[in-house]
């Protein structure tokens, strides 16, 4: 019983972290409840239908359907995280200016919980369906694997809140100045090492062949699947053994959404009036 | 229309990611078959040639789904009841690399010994 929560709290640890960043990332927005709420559920409705349909996934594009459909969700992931950091650095400057304190440039992303909605989903989606096959194994093998099913899957699932809402405690006591551009990091960071772990379903899949030199070796200071080491891989993207292609997908992203951010930034409605009004 | 624009620019972003995936998968001359069987792998110790890309089939004989997982060779990929799968690793250093089965670890032990 206790082997089963553990494992379900490993499953549920990636994306209660995600929820709880998500969570600070948008403190003090209307409605983020209902948009973070209809992630996690979409997510696990979702993670029933492909733990039905796994067998059918896994055979598809001739036995790569795993890595491909994790590879994909991953990417989606990473495009919503960059696109709401844009929008962020787009509509948090002119926000900040007509308001007074930049909490309420906080409050603007309103309209990007859409996008960060579809983040959480996905991360559910993805840990949940293997949550699902693995307690439906129990459930198909032991005797009274009701009892491990549900005292396996509820406490992991609490575990995993109780993570989202200690890392969300923990984000907020930042002060509101600089909440915005530490979850900002934490988002792009979030992105990066998503990408990176997309990049190896690609390698492990076969569609990628090249740069699968492992870089470096630090699982002796900090292992992967150590809870620290796990959390961290949420978090920073961290991983023991880097390809040479992860990292460049790591780089890459990082660079990517500074550059949109920046970008995003200088094409914002409060700097292009500032430009009108400066030439007329 | 603005909101387009910067969702085309994530979205270029993530394209050109894919300008490094190569056309057609490689795939590795013969697999190397790990068969699952009463949540234990056989052979537990498999050898691979070192420096090159090798693919490994797991054949899980039993009823129920498995994960076969390996942090030492990156690989993560869930095996369903009396399913096949494949993987690709490396390449790999000479070496020994445990890899597991996250759903009845107890018992599902075994490695890959690259030399």
């Amino acid at each position: 019983m206790l082997a089963s929560l553990i494992i379900v709290f490993r499953e549920v640890l990636e994306a209660g972290l995600i929820v709880g960043i998500v969570l600070a990332a948008t403190q003090g927005v209307a409605g983020r409840g209902r948009w973070i709420a209809l992630g996690i559920v979409g997510g696990i409705i979702g993670s029933c239908i492909v733990a039905a349909f796994a067998d059918g996934i896994s055979s598809l594009f001739a036995d790569t359907g795993q890595e491909l459909f994790n590879a994909t969700v991953l990417l989606i992931a990473v495009v919503m995280l960059a696109w709401h950091n844009a929008w962020m650095a787009q509509h948090g400057r002119e926000l900040a200016r007509d308001m007074k304190a930049v909490g309420h440039a906080v409050r603007s992303g309103e309209k990007s919980l859409a996008a960060l909605a579809i983040v959480i989903g996905v991360a559910v989606l993805r840990e949940g369906s293997e949550i699902v096959l693995f307690l439906t194994g129990i459930l198909a093998s032991e005797e009274g694997g009701i009892a491990t099913v549900a005292a396996g899957g509820l406490g992991g699932v609490a575990l995993g809140g109780l993570v989202s809402i200690l890392l969300y405690a923990g984000l907020v006591q930042i002060p509101t100045r600089h909440l915005f551009a530490t979850t900002t990091w934490l988002l792009t960071l979030l992105a990066a090492g998503m990408a990176a772990t997309a990049v190896n379903f690609l390698a492990q899949g076969g569609m990628l062949n090249a740069g699968g030199t492992v870089l470096w070796d630090s699982s002796a200071i900090l292992r992967d699947n150590s809870l620290i080491g796990q959390a961290l891989h949420v978090l920073v993207g961290y991983t023991d053994r880097p390809t040479e292609a992860q990292l460049i997908a790591y780089v890459g992203v990082v660079v990517g959404i500074l550059l949109l951010t920046r970008w995003a930034a200088g094409n914002s409605p409060s700097n292009r009036s500032r430009v009108a009004s400066a030439a007329e | 229309m603005r909101r387009v624009s910067l969702l085309s620019a994530a979205c270029a972003m993530a394209l050109s990611g894919a300008a490094f995936l190569s056309a057609a998968p490689v795939r590795a001359d013969d697999a190397i078959t790990i068969v699952i069987k009463d949540h234990k792998f056989e052979p537990a110790e498999v050898k691979v040639p070192a420096n090159k890309r090798v693919t490994l089939l797991v054949d899980n004989q039993d009823a129920t789904s498995e994960e076969f997982e390996s942090g030492e060779m990156k690989v993560e990929k869930i095996v369903g009841g009396r399913k096949q799968i494949k993987v690709m690793v490396g390449p790999l250093k000479p070496g020994r690399y445990p890899f597991f089965g996250e759903f009845h670890e107890a018992t599902a032990q075994g490695a890959v010994i690259a030399e």
